[in-house]
């Protein structure tokens, strides 16, 4: 019966690790999606790759989307684990970090709205391609 | 019994003259020598705002408010291991800033580390590598800053840990440490090469942060550039150098790229410390950001070591 009790007790401790650790890992999955939006974006903002109104709407929608999922995926405890460069900042100061992501989620769609054809999107997206640095800046330590 | 007290006495005595005496601003004149303090040349603005944004004063000496950052009454206190630095006003006021220097004393402090009133300055003040540049640029920079508005307000005292708190001591570190050396230029290198070497050693200060210290806090050019945890926190300073840890795979478009809008390769934007330099680095011309580029993929490659404790 103890042997027993201890084993599920094990389990039960590896599951809740697993759940404890999946915030970091969703995060970062996240941001890699963030990321290919970027590379999307800047690669037609410096003429490497030729406009398409299609991808640009693709890249924003990415972001729109992944901010309304963004804020839960820092859990209280989620501050601590081998591989995240999270700073202790956001939880310290999550009001910041949430109207910083408002904010990006507000851009975007803003952007969403405004851009029509390149000359809309050059005049557009370096002000929603700013939130990157500055949310970064405030709440990711460097790497 | 007397003799020896009296002994100790003479001993403490010396060391005490000899510390006094090593610690005073003209020890490090004489014994590092006075090169470079006197300029060449008429005053360049336009070469004063360059070197003003590539020296990244604005990112302590800004005030936190400051949009424009050129409103120079003193920015937020840098926290660090050895405590915390207020940086001052250098805005042109006459009483709080910089309004009554002299030109040889704003010289005098960014290549040599000195006041005007002869004490030592923390190297939290990375005058350890502004003492790169010449006279020239450093005068240019100090008549830049003179056209800035002059403003009010003290930055408070450093809050600093025994035996940091003890000012004189860093005229010791100084002598040990400090080179004043103006950085040379290399016949055998491009332009492009040896303007990127006086933007990323001089008053670009990049080491101040990539390049790992010493037990004894001073930079250690054996591992220049290789990385380096941060400073005033968790994480870590990225390796600079061509090897595969570091910028190995990285084009100097990429490098000079970043410097201009904060963007990796793989589109990740730089965090931390970092995106208030590409603040700067940003205001650069291309061409700066490329010689930037050039000379740190001349360097020679060196693994990053990245302690355990440090979040990769």
């Amino acid at each position: 019966m103890l042997r027993i009790s201890l084993s599920t007790l094990a389990i039960v401790s590896v599951a809740s690790l697993a759940i404890a650790a999946s915030p970091i890992a969703d995060r970062q999955a996240l941001m890699k999606a963030n990321g290919g939006a970027t590379k999307a974006l800047v690669g037609m903002m410096k003429g490497e790759t030729a406009f398409n109104l299609d991808a640009v709407k693709k890249a924003l929608t990415t972001y729109q989307q992944n901010a309304d999922s963004f804020i839960a995926l820092f859990p209280e405890g989620s501050d601590k684990g081998e591989k995240t460069s999270a700073s202790p900042k956001i939880w310290s100061d999550m009001a910041g970090f949430k109207a910083a992501n408002d904010k990006f989620k507000a851009d975007a769609t803003a952007a969403l709205a405004a851009i029509t054809d390149e000359a809309s999107f050059k005049a557009t997206v370096p002000g929603v391609l700013k939130n990157c640095g500055a949310c970064h800046e405030a709440y990711r330590l460097k790497d | 019994m007397t003799r020896i007290v009296s002994l100790v006495c003479a001993v403490v005595l010396l060391g005490a003259t000899a510390f006094y005496a090593l610690t005073t601003p003209e020890a490090y004149t004489a014994l590092r020598g006075d090169h470079a303090h006197q300029p060449t040349r008429a005053r360049d603005l336009e070469n004063g705002q360059t070197l003003f944004h590539a020296g990244g004063c604005a990112s302590c000496h800004a005030a936190t408010d400051d949009e424009s950052r050129t409103h120079l009454s003193g920015g937020k206190p840098l926290v660090t291991p050895f405590g915390t630095f207020y940086p001052p006003n250098i805005s042109p006021d006459p009483d709080d800033g910089l309004g009554g220097w002299t030109e040889a004393q704003f010289i005098r402090a960014m290549r040599e580390g000195t006041a005007p009133d002869g004490r030592p300055y923390y190297p939290a003040f990375p005058y350890t590598s502004y003492r790169g540049m010449t006279a020239d640029d450093a005068a240019d920079i100090f008549a830049y800053l003179k056209t800035l508005p002059a403003l009010k307000g003290r930055a408070a005292e450093h809050q600093l840990a025994f035996p940091f708190s003890l000012r004189r001591g860093v005229a010791l570190w100084k002598l040990a440490f400090l080179s004043n050396t103006v950085i040379a230029k290399d016949p055998k290198q491009s332009e492009a090469w040896n303007r990127g070497h006086r933007l990323v050693e001089g008053v670009g200060h990049c080491g101040e942060c990539h390049t790992p210290r010493t037990i004894a806090a001073s930079l250690d050019r054996s591992r220049a550039f290789a990385g380096a945890p941060a400073l005033e926190g968790k994480g870590f300073a990225p390796n600079l150098t061509p090897h595969e840890t570091g910028l190995q795979s990285w084009s100097s478009d990429e490098i000079a790229s970043l410097l201009k809008d904060g963007f990796t390769p793989d589109a990740d934007s730089v965090g931390g410390s970092m995106a208030d330099v590409v603040r700067n680095t940003s205001t650069l011309t291309d061409a700066d950001r490329l010689a930037m580029a050039t000379y740190l993929k001349s360097l020679p490659p060196i693994p990053s070591v990245k302690p355990k404790s440090v979040t990769p």
